[in-house]
């Protein structure tokens, strides 16, 4: 039972780094930037969501998606559009200078401490199944992933500029060439990163009723972590990483000697460095021998 | 793109070394608090010239190397606190707990322990290639911040651990400077030196010519680890206290963004970087503590200081991406060689 129990703890968790990670992934599938801002389009979706506290539940949560989208798409196009030229770690680094840009906004308005909300508090009780007890918020993170990555692959299949980006992702130059509007695929990828991002902040606000500046970061880290294991620039990967970094987060919590849980995440970020020496390129990513 | 002129590495770190002197000189008359300034300052002039050993040389980045400053400064503060305080605050085997050696000694020892760890670290990390590399560093830079943050018996986990001599003083700071400048200097000058930066040009022709990429990386990476060891000591003899948040991502931010702006491709780059984000952070650290103007006092809100270091990150990497000096080095003019 424990087991199984443990299971459902690790699939929710998961699908909530998966989201994560989706938004990360799909950013460097097409432009090669590894985003450390995601986390602050997390942690501002979780300040709309306090700022916009008492109206109804419905329209915290769209001001909070249409105001993050917002922000992704503002950083685009203010940070990287034009850097689009530099390479990956130059993005990584001016990517750090937007969040640590968006970071300190958020406290030099709202302050530096932990301030509680009540959104979603009703999803905290479990419902009984058989011996088990899941919490009605985690079911309902699973089955909001669950959606929200149908509705990506059926975007990414059906829509003419999901095909597009398809083929930004496989080769950018090509896809240019054959007449893919570059800033066109690049501004819808930070919207939906910014969809999915507003999504996370919607669970983390509901789970912890708190928000804070720096809420963001444990979570990009996460990510990031989950969308390299995957295989960067593979979406499938990059879900695949966040199911799998909950699974490993989990069971360490969960199997871990007493005395050493505190180290949970020194231990996730150890077999990641593991990982990285067996397979640097990721699950899902056949190793492309360098072209010279 | 303009090719790189033949220089003296050595004549450039003196070249640094004396205008140091000079800030220092000036600085010995300044009130205590900006004295304060310049010495920190001085102590990131140790960080970020051991930094650009190996990110400038290899252009490599590395998101860990706080982690080092982290080891050498926790390590140091084990050796020198009272052994009562040691006693009350954490939980060591008797022997380390007796145990209380002057910083001139311990120094040094934590220097070296952090050398180990780097070579450890590095025979494992240089063996990665691309984006990979900076992934792990920064895989380290965590794991190094949750075990400092709970350790308590050794760390002081959440408490901060309090009761280092403080003795690192502005003329300690500036010594060190020029000590970290011409190491980095000297390395620069080696053949071995010059293999790396080879390969930070084309991994795959300095590879084809019989250079070992991998050999040369960990090299500069335990020596720019023992510089930036060096420096974490000086900064936690500085501050009198530890705790695991000093050295995480907020440090790690600053000392990038210095060498980034400075450019980090050029010793003179990493003295300009430490050089103007200290004099922006200054002036807005003095904005935020309230500035007088006709009677009333106006205080900026705090983060305005990181907000516009973020700000001229940004402009640096999108107007001049090699930073404030590019390639160029400090040197006597009409006197290159070649």
């Amino acid at each position: 039972m424990i087991v199984i129990q443990n299971l459902i703890d690790a699939i929710s968790l998961g699908s909530v780094y998966a989201l994560a990670a989706l938004g990360i992934g799909l950013i460097f599938s097409i432009m090669r930037l590894i985003n450390f801002a995601h986390g602050e389009l997390i942690m501002v979706g979780g300040f709309v969501i306090y700022a916009m506290a008492g109206n109804p539940m419905i329209v915290m949560a769209l001001t909070a998606i249409i105001v993050v989208t917002i922000l992704a798409l503002g950083m685009e196009r203010i940070a990287f559009r034009p850097l689009r030229k530099a390479s990956p770690p130059t993005l990584l680094i001016a990517s750090f200078a937007v969040s640590y840009l968006v970071q300190h906004s958020i406290l030099m308005t709202f302050g530096s401490r932990p301030m509680g909300v009540d959104f979603l508090s009703g999803l905290g009780e479990s419902i009984e199944f058989a011996g088990l007890r899941v919490p009605l918020l985690q079911c309902i993170a699973i089955v909001v992933t669950v959606a929200l990555m149908v509705g990506l692959v059926v975007f990414f299949r059906a829509s003419r500029i999901g095909v597009q980006m398809r083929a930004a992702a496989e080769d950018f130059t090509m896809a240019r060439l054959l007449g893919v509007k570059a800033d066109r695929v690049i501004a819808v990828a930070f919207a939906l990163s910014g969809i999915l991002a507003s999504f996370v902040s919607l669970y983390l606000v509901a789970q912890t009723g708190t928000v804070s500046y720096k809420m963001g970061v444990n979570m990009v880290l996460i990510a990031f972590v989950a969308s390299v294991i995957g295989g960067m620039g593979s979406l499938t990967g990059a879900a695949l990483g966040g199911f799998l970094v909950g699974i490993v987060s989990v069971s360490l919590q969960a199997y871990l000697p007493e005395e050493l849980r505190p180290y949970r995440d020194a231990f996730v970020f150890l077999l990641f460095i593991a990982f990285l020496l067996w397979r640097p390129q990721g699950l899902l990513v056949r190793r492309a021998s360098e072209r010279v | 793109m303009q090719a790189p002129v033949a220089h003296n590495p050595l004549r450039t770190a003196l070249l640094l070394a004396l205008i140091l002197l000079a800030v220092a000189a000036i600085a010995n008359f300044f009130p205590p608090a900006l004295q304060r300034t310049v010495t920190q300052a001085m102590i990131m002039v140790v960080v970020v010239t051991g930094l650009y050993t190996f990110c400038g040389n290899s252009g490599v980045f590395s998101f860990g190397h706080v982690a080092f400053m982290a080891i050498g400064g926790y390590t140091s503060a084990i050796l020198t606190i009272l052994p009562g305080k040691k006693e009350v605050a954490l939980d060591l085997p008797l022997w380390l707990e007796q145990l209380q050696l002057p910083v001139s000694v311990a120094g040094p020892i934590a220097v070296l322990f952090a050398g180990l760890i780097a070579l450890l670290v590095g025979l494992v990390f240089m063996r990665l290639r691309g984006i990979a590399l900076p992934m792990a560093t920064f895989a380290m830079l965590v794991i190094v911040y949750v075990v400092a943050l709970n350790w308590q018996a050794v760390t002081g986990g959440r408490q901060a651990l309090v009761g280092l001599p403080r003795t690192t003083g502005l003329w300690t700071a500036f010594g060190f400077a020029v000590v970290a400048l011409v190491v980095a200097a000297l390395y620069d000058r080696t053949r071995r030196g010059l293999a790396l930066r080879c390969s930070r040009e084309s991994e795959v022709a300095a590879a084809a010519t019989g250079i070992d990429v991998e050999r040369e990386r960990l090299l500069a990476f335990v020596v720019s680890a023992m510089i930036v060891a060096a420096g974490g000591v000086l900064f936690a003899h500085f501050l009198g206290t530890m705790t695991a948040n000093t050295f995480y991502l907020d440090l790690t931010f600053v000392t990038l963004t210095m060498l980034v702006v400075g450019g980090m491709r050029s010793l003179t780059g990493a003295c300009a970087g430490v050089a103007l984000v200290s004099i922006v952070s200054e002036v807005f650290r003095s904005v935020e503590r309230g500035v007088s103007l006709g009677g009333t006092t106006i205080a900026a809100p705090p983060g305005l200081q990181e907000i516009v270091l973020a700000l001229i990150l940004l402009v640096i990497l999108l107007m001049r991406p090699h930073g404030l000096t590019g390639d160029w080095e400090l040197t006597l003019p009409g006197r290159s060689k070649r």
